[in-house]
C-alpha cells in the first residue's frame, strides 16, 4: 500500500507540474497524467518485489530449515492484494462519503448509474491488481520478460478502457473479460489446475 | 522515560486550569519506544533483559526487546532459532501494536467526522499564546513558529522536572500527579466527550444516568490503569484516554501551529531519546540503574500487563498470560525478581496519558510484548485526525497518512530489533505522515478529483 501511494504521489506531482507549465487542463494532458500513473504504479510493484525478494532472503537464512516461513507467492499475493486494496479506496472513498449525503445521481446530464458503475469498477480494478500482483512476482522470479509485458499492457489497457466511460459496455465489458482472463492466468501460475479444484471440492465432499 | 516524562507534566497542568491541564498533557515528550519501550525506557529494558533471560538465555537481552520488526540480526549461530522465535513474535507484536493505533486513529477520526464541537475554533491553549488570526502570511508563520516554541519549551521544562523529582526519588509526588491527571482525563473529559456526541446525535439523556454512567466509567478506568483490571480493558482504556487527549489537542492547537509542533515534537523526541544528555534518556538509565520498571500506567502493552499493577515490590508476576492478572505473581517473581519496581512505577504513573509508553512486558516465557507509549498513540491520533478536519481532500489525505504512520510504526519497531535498545517512536512516523498529508492534500487530491469526475482508473 506504501508503495502504492508512493507511485500515485509521483503521477500527481507529474501531472500538477505538466498543468501548471502548460497553463491549462486538457483530456491530453490527463492521459498522459492516467499512463504516468500506471507506469510508475508498475514499477513500484517491481521495487515492492525486489525488497521482497531480499526479506524472503533474509527470513530463509534465518529460519532453521532454510525455506522462509512465507513463501514467494504468499508475498505475491499480499502485495498485489494491498495494491488493489489501496487502489481501490483511494479511488472509491470519495464516491461512497457522497453517496451517504444528499443528491441526485447525474443531474446535469451525466450518466445515473455512475455509481453502480463505480462500485463495479472498483470492485475489478482490486481483483486485477491482486492478479497483477501474482503474475508479475511470477514473471520476476523466472525471468519471463513476457508475463511483464502483459501485465503492464493490461493494466495500461485497463486504465485507457475506462477512458470510454460513460459508455458503459465498451468499457466494463471488455474490463471484466479482462478480469476473468487475468485471474485464469494467476490462477495457473500459482500453481492451480483444473485437477486441483477438482480435487479441492472431492476432498471436501469426501469429509462430509 | 519519555513518556513518563510527559505524564508528569501534564498532570501539572492540569492542576491550574483546564486549558493548562490540556496543555501540559499534550506536550509530554513522546518517548514512544518503538521497540522494546522506548517510552518506558530504561525500565522495560531491565525487565526484558531479565525476561529474556528467563526465556533465552541470560545474555539475549535483544530478544527482549525485539518486539517489533522480528528481523532478528543475529549473529552466532545458536541463536538461529531464537531469532526465528524472536522473528515470529516480532511480527505478532507489530500486529498487536497496528491494532491498537489504528483502534485510536479510527475512534479520533469518527469523532472528528461527526462531532462538530471539534473542528469549532473556540480559542486556545495557554501554551499557545499567539494567535493565528493575522492577515499576512509572515506574521501568521511567526506565530506558529512562536507557539512552537512555547509548547516545545513547556515540555522540556516538564520533562526536566519529571526526571529531577525521578532522580530524587519523590515518588509520592509523581505518584500523586499521575493519579491527579487521570482523574482529570477520565471524568472531565469524558464528561465533555459524551456531552458533545449526545448533542451531535440528539440524544437525550438526565443527569441521573449522565451521573452513573461517567461515575462507572470513570472508576473502573481509575482501577484498570493504576491497579489491577483485564488486560483488554486496560488496553481499551488507555486507548480511550489517548483518544480524548488527542482529540482535545485537535481542537485547541491553531492550525498551523500544530503541523509545527507536530514536526517540532518528533526533532525533539529524536534528541531527548537518543542524545547522551536527553532528559528521556536519563530517565531511562536511571530506571535501569535500579531495575525498576517504568511506569505502566503510561504505556500501552501490548502482552502481559505487568506494568499495571499496584506498586508492589513484590508483585511482579502479573500472570503468565494475557488473561488476568491474579495469579501471575509467582511466575512473575521468578522471571524477573530484580525488576519489580515496575509495580511501583505504575502506580505513580497515571494520569496524564499523553505519552504512554506500551511496553510489551513479555510473558513469562517467550511471549514479549512491546511497549508504545501513549504520547505515540496521541501523536499519531492528532496527525490524522487534523488531516479528517481540515483536508479538503477528505478520506483520501486521512488514508494516506495513516497508512504512512503504520509504515513508520512498522520501520521503527524494525530498527528497534536492529538496535535494541529504546528508539523514540515518534520522528519516522510523524515525518512520514507529514509528508504524506501536504503531498496528498495538493498535489494527489486535484489528480484523482479529476480523475473520478471522468470516472477514469488507474
Amino acid at each position: 500500500a506504501f508503495f502504492w501511494l508512493l507511485s500515485l504521489l509521483a503521477a500527481s506531482l507529474l501531472w500538477f507540474v505538466s498543468v501548471q507549465l502548460s497553463g491549462r487542463e486538457d483530456a491530453a494532458l490527463l492521459q498522459l497524467g492516467a499512463a504516468a500513473a500506471v507506469l510508475l504504479q508498475e514499477l513500484c510493484r517491481f521495487a515492492c518485489f525486489k525488497i521482497l525478494k531480499k526479506v524472503d532472503e533474509g527470513l530463509a537464512t534465518l529460519s532453521e530449515d532454510g525455506r522462509s516461513p512465507i513463501s514467494l507467492r504468499q508475498m505475491a499475493y499480499v502485495s498485489g492484494l494491498s495494491f488493489g486494496i489501496i487502489s481501490g479506496a483511494f479511488s472509491i472513498i470519495n464516491i461512497l462519503v457522497d453517496s451517504a449525503g444528499p443528491g441526485t445521481v447525474g443531474i446535469h446530464g451525466d450518466s445515473p448509474y455512475y455509481f453502480i458503475t463505480s462500485a463495479f469498477l472498483t470492485m475489478a480494478l482490486v481483483l486485477l491488481h491482486t492478479f497483477w500482483g501474482v503474475i508479475f512476482f511470477d514473471a520476476c522470479e523466472r525471468r519471463h520478460a513476457g508475463g511483464l509485458g502483459l501485465v503492464v499492457g493490461s493494466h495500461l489497457l485497463t486504465s485507457g478502457l475506462t477512458f470510454l466511460n460513460p459508455w458503459y459496455e465498451a468499457s466494463l465489458g471488455p474490463i471484466f473479460i479482462l478480469t476473468l482472463c487475468t485471474g485464469l492466468w494467476a490462477f495457473g501460475t500459482a500453481g492451480g489446475s483444473f485437477h486441483n479444484v477438482l480435487k479441492c471440492l472431492s476432498c471436501k465432499g469426501g469429509q462430509d | 522515560m519519555i513518556t513518563f516524562m510527559n505524564n508528569s507534566d501534564s498532570e501539572e497542568e492540569p492542576c491550574n486550569e483546564r486549558t493548562s491541564l490540556m496543555s501540559a498533557e499534550s506536550p509530554p515528550v513522546p518517548s514512544y519506544q518503538d521497540g522494546p519501550q522506548a517510552s518506558e525506557g530504561g525500565e522495560a529494558q531491565a525487565h526484558r533483559k531479565r525476561r529474556a533471560g528467563s526465556s533465552r538465555g541470560p545474555n539475549n537481552v535483544a530478544g527482549g526487546e525485539m518486539s517489533g520488526s522480528g528481523v532478528p540480526v543475529r549473529e552466532s549461530a545458536l541463536e538461529n532459532e531464537e531469532e526465528e522465535l524472536t522473528l515470529k513474535y516480532g511480527a505478532k507484536h507489530v500486529i498487536m501494536l497496528f491494532v491498537p493505533v489504528t483502534l485510536c486513529m479510527i475512534v479520533v477520526v469518527a469523532t472528528i467526522k461527526s462531532v462538530r464541537f471539534y473542528t469549532e475554533k473556540n480559542g486556545q491553549l495557554i501554551y499557545t499564546p499567539f494567535s493565528e488570526d493575522t492577515p499576512s502570511v509572515g506574521q501568521r508563520l511567526l506565530n506558529s513558529v512562536l507557539n512552537t516554541i512555547v509548547m516545545i519549551s513547556v515540555i522540556i521544562v516538564m520533562t526536566v522536572f519529571l526526571v529531577l523529582l525521578y532522580k530524587y526519588r519523590c515518588y509520592k509526588f509523581i505518584h500523586g500527579w499521575l493519579i491527579l491527571s487521570s482523574l482529570m482525563l477520565l471524568f472531565l473529559f469524558t464528561y465533555i466527550y459524551l456531552g458533545e456526541v449526545l448533542k451531535t446525535y440528539n440524544v437525550a439523556m438526565d443527569y441521573p444516568t449522565l451521573f452513573i454512567v461517567i461515575w462507572n466509567f470513570g472508576a473502573v478506568g481509575m482501577i484498570c490503569i493504576h491497579w489491577k483490571g483485564p488486560l483488554q480493558l486496560q488496553q481499551a482504556y488507555l486507548i480511550m484516554i489517548s483518544a480524548l487527549m488527542a482529540l482535545v489537542f485537535i481542537k485547541y492547537l491553531p492550525e498551523w501551529s500544530a503541523w509545527v509542533i507536530l514536526g517540532a515534537i518528533s526533532i525533539y523526541d529524536l534528541m531527548a531519546v537518543l542524545c547522551p544528555k536527553g532528559p528521556l534518556r536519563m530517565l531511562v538509565e536511571t530506571a535501569q540503574e535500579r531495575n525498576e520498571p517504568i511506569f505502566p500506567a503510561l504505556i500501552y502493552s501490548s502482552a502481559m500487563m505487568w506494568t499495571v499493577g499496584m506498586a508492589k515490590p513484590d508483585t511482579a508476576a502479573r500472570g503468565p498470560s494475557q488473561q488476568t492478572w491474579d495469579a501471575a505473581e509467582d511466575g512473575r517473581e521468578h522471571l524477573r525478581s530484580p525488576s519489580h519496581a515496575e509495580s511501583q512505577m505504575s502506580e505513580t504513573r497515571s494520569p496524564v496519558p499523553t505519552r504512554p509508553v506500551s511496553s510489551l512486558e513479555e510473558l513469562e516465557e517467550e511471549e514479549r510484548g512491546v511497549k508504545l507509549g501513549l504520547g505515540d498513540f496521541i501523536f499519531y491520533s492528532v496527525l490524522v485526525g487534523k488531516a479528517a478536519a481540515t483536508a479538503s481532500g477528505d478520506w483520501n489525505t486521512t488514508l494516506a497518512c495513516f497508512v504512512a504512520i503504520l509504515i513508520g510504526l512498522c520501520l521503527t519497531l524494525l530498527l528497534l530489533a536492529v538496535f535494541k535498545k529504546a528508539l523514540p517512536a515518534l520522528p519516522i512516523s510523524i515525518t512520514f505522515g507529514l509528508i504524506f498529508y501536504f503531498s496528498t492534500d495538493n498535489l494527489v487530491r486535484p489528480f484523482m478529483d479529476t480523475l473520478a469526475s471522468h470516472q477514469l482508473y488507474i
